[in-house]
């Protein structure tokens, strides 16, 4: 039977990951188990001061158990590629593997004061939305969906935690491939 | 449709190409990689490519900015994005000089990325729209698209061939809907002006100073509601053909400013004391007797022998109708593709319906005729049925056609009769049009026993 694995790297706040990992279970309509993975470190960088998603995809593939489907780890670190000054999450596009990183997703980077409501909310979107890469979902013109592209906090505030009818469709095809 | 568009990432340094690259295929695009500037060239030859995002500093001799030089070479339309990390003012001006559209210093802000993508999307989207629509427009007004086998079509077809790339003014009359404009354009397509504008012009659907404003512009404070300098129609198509419809409807003053444009090539805004130039090619239309006007007094002979270099007279439907069956076809197969209908053919009896009549509103008309046929069609095939309303059409052209040995009494009933089937029974416009008032209209449908 295949599973979906949801891996925390170093420490994640345990109820966001309980309730990503019963989200995925039922949207994907798949088991999901939890497994720890060690932190992010190794893909720090003094000079950005943060953590390269590109490495840390890397890592994930090699520790990505071979009877599961798809591994989406989590993060309290921040993320980066290159090019960019940050990243919410990264995914290999129809591939096995994607990072969610929760460093952005707290009212507190924002100088606000804690929400885990809000967060929670967030979260869930992100994870959504990464492990709908790993399905071979790419960005969603409909704003709400959670496969819309959000390059700030706003627009991922202003999503659902849910796919919109056509990426669902999406998905139902592609489970049964 | 975003992934149409391709992306090509150049980058020396592997990370930032295939992170940069994988960040911008989960937004949809198909993206490639190149880890130098000579594999980026070498793929843009065989690849078209619509943006680039190019590294500035690389090894290997070809930097950046040369990289960007000889893609453009190759694709001039292509849109490219200089990276760096290192931001200069003299690099960023040397590089929107060499024609970088945009200028980013890594790392970039994803919102500034996704929306300098999205933006060139957009006008990529937009300038492929209008390829398209220029391609369908000029194919629709070819001179090869106007159907006929009348020998007189095929001879003006043939004229306007020949005078495509003359700049000499052409003159085409004809009746109401025989495609005069159809005519203007084929011979604007087919001339070295096809790139540039093709502008209409409606002569008798605006008043004097109204048409005065749309032809040669305003200066801001004109007149009342000149709240903005406008260009006019002539300056919008110059280098191009401005077609004036309706020519003969004209005003003395109108006909005075335009013998000027046609002689010196100039004239002056509304309001304007600016002399403005243009390169402008003239088409002139009109169902009137122009001729008739001139010896009436009624219109400039000096501007009638102007407008009259090329004349090229339509004949009416009614004299080719050898091409009625070719247009009603070509109609059919058309309008049943625009309106979504399986309607693939026209029966005999239908075809013998539309030979018949006699098409006052002639190609138009018939156009109309197909359209409104297959809009009421249950059919797959358009019957005589399906054109039952050009025979109510026919009566009312019948009314007029009285064969001598008629009686007054006779003709008044069928001109009554004419006129309650024009206005659909109603008695006070019938009344009004026929010059009668009420009560006698209903004495008269009485005593001739006329239905309703």
């Amino acid at each position: 039977m295949k599973y979906l694995c949801l891996a925390a790297m170093g420490e994640v706040d345990g109820a966001v990951a309980a309730a990503i990992s019963e989200r995925l279970e039922r949207q994907f309509a798949l088991p999901v188990r939890r497994m720890d993975l060690p932190a992010v470190d190794f893909a720090y960088d003094s000079a950005r001061r943060q953590y390269g998603s590109v490495p840390v995809l890397t890592a994930l593939v090699s520790q990505c158990p071979d009877d599961a489907l798809k591994l989406v780890a989590l993060t309290e670190r921040d993320l980066f590629i290159p090019a960019l000054t940050f990243v919410y999450g990264q995914a290999q596009l129809g591939g096995r593997v994607a990072v969610v990183s929760l460093a952005r997703l707290r009212q507190e980077f924002y100088g606000l004061p804690s929400n885990p409501a809000v967060f929670l909310e967030r979260a869930l979107k992100e994870a959504l939305h990464e492990t709908g890469h790993t399905f071979g979902l790419v960005h969603c013109a409909e704003r709400e969906c959670a496969m819309s592209l959000a390059t700030n906090i706003r627009q991922i505030d202003s999503k659902r935690a849910a796919f919109c009818a056509s990426c669902a469709g999406h998905l139902r095809r592609r489970a049964k491939e | 449709m975003k992934t149409h568009w391709k992306i090509l990432v150049v980058d020396d340094e592997e990370v930032m190409c295939e992170s940069l690259a994988a960040w911008l295929r989960e937004d949809g695009y198909a993206v490639d990689t190149a880890d130098s500037g000579r594999a980026a060239v070498e793929k843009a030859r065989q690849t078209d490519y619509a943006i680039y995002f190019v590294d500035l500093k690389m090894p290997g001799g070809m930097d950046g900015i040369e990289t960007m030089m000889q893609v453009r070479r190759l694709h001039p339309e292509a849109s490219i994005i200089i990276i760096t990390a290192y931001a200069t003012v003299d690099t960023a001006i040397a590089a929107m000089k060499e024609g970088a559209q945009e200028y980013i210093v890594k790392p970039c802000n994803p919102e500034e990325i996704s929306l300098l993508v999205s933006r060139i999307v957009k006008v990529k989207n937009l300038q492929r729209e209008n390829a398209i629509l220029r391609k369908r427009l000029s194919h629709r007004y070819s001179a090869h698209d106007v159907i006929s086998k009348n020998p007189r079509m095929r001879q003006i077809l043939g004229l306007a061939g020949e005078v495509a790339s003359l700049r000499s003014t052409v003159l085409i009359t004809g009746e109401s809907g025989t495609g005069k404009e159809m005519i203007a354009r084929a011979i604007h397509t087919s001339g070295d002006r096809a790139q540039k504008a093709f502008v209409a012009v409606s002569c008798a659907a605006l008043a004097e100073t109204l048409l005065e404003s749309e032809l040669f512009g305003h200066e801001k404070g004109s007149f009342t509601g000149a709240t903005e300098r406008k260009r006019g129609k002539f300056e919008m198509a110059d280098g191009g053909t401005i077609f004036l419809d309706e020519i003969g409807d004209i005003s003395p003053k109108l006909q005075g400013d335009l013998l000027r444009v046609l002689q010196e090539r100039t004239f002056y805004r509304v309001g304007g004391s600016e002399e403005v130039r243009v390169d402008v090619r003239v088409i002139a239309a009109t169902h009137v007797d122009l001729q008739a006007a001139v010896a009436e007094g009624k219109f400039r002979d000096d501007l009638y022998y102007r407008l009259n270099v090329i004349e090229i007279r339509i004949p009416p439907l009614r004299e080719r109708r050898e091409d009625i069956p070719l247009l009603a076809r070509h109609f059919l197969e058309r309008l049943s593709h625009e309106l979504g209908k399986d309607v693939g053919e026209i029966t005999e009896s239908a075809l013998k319906v539309l030979m018949d009549y006699n098409w006052p509103g002639n190609v138009r008309e018939l156009e109309n005729a197909v359209e409104r046929a297959l809009v009421t069609c249950r059919g797959q095939e358009l019957t005589d049925e399906d054109f039952s309303f050009l025979a109510r059409n026919g009566l009312a052209n019948r009314a007029w056609a009285i064969p001598a040995g008629m009686t007054l009494q006779e003709m008044e009933k069928q001109l009554i009769t004419a006129t309650l089937e024009r206005t659909g029974g109603n008695i006070k416009e019938s009344a009004s049009i026929l010059g009668i008032d009420r009560s006698t209209m209903y004495e008269k449908i009485k005593r001739y026993d006329i239905a309703r």
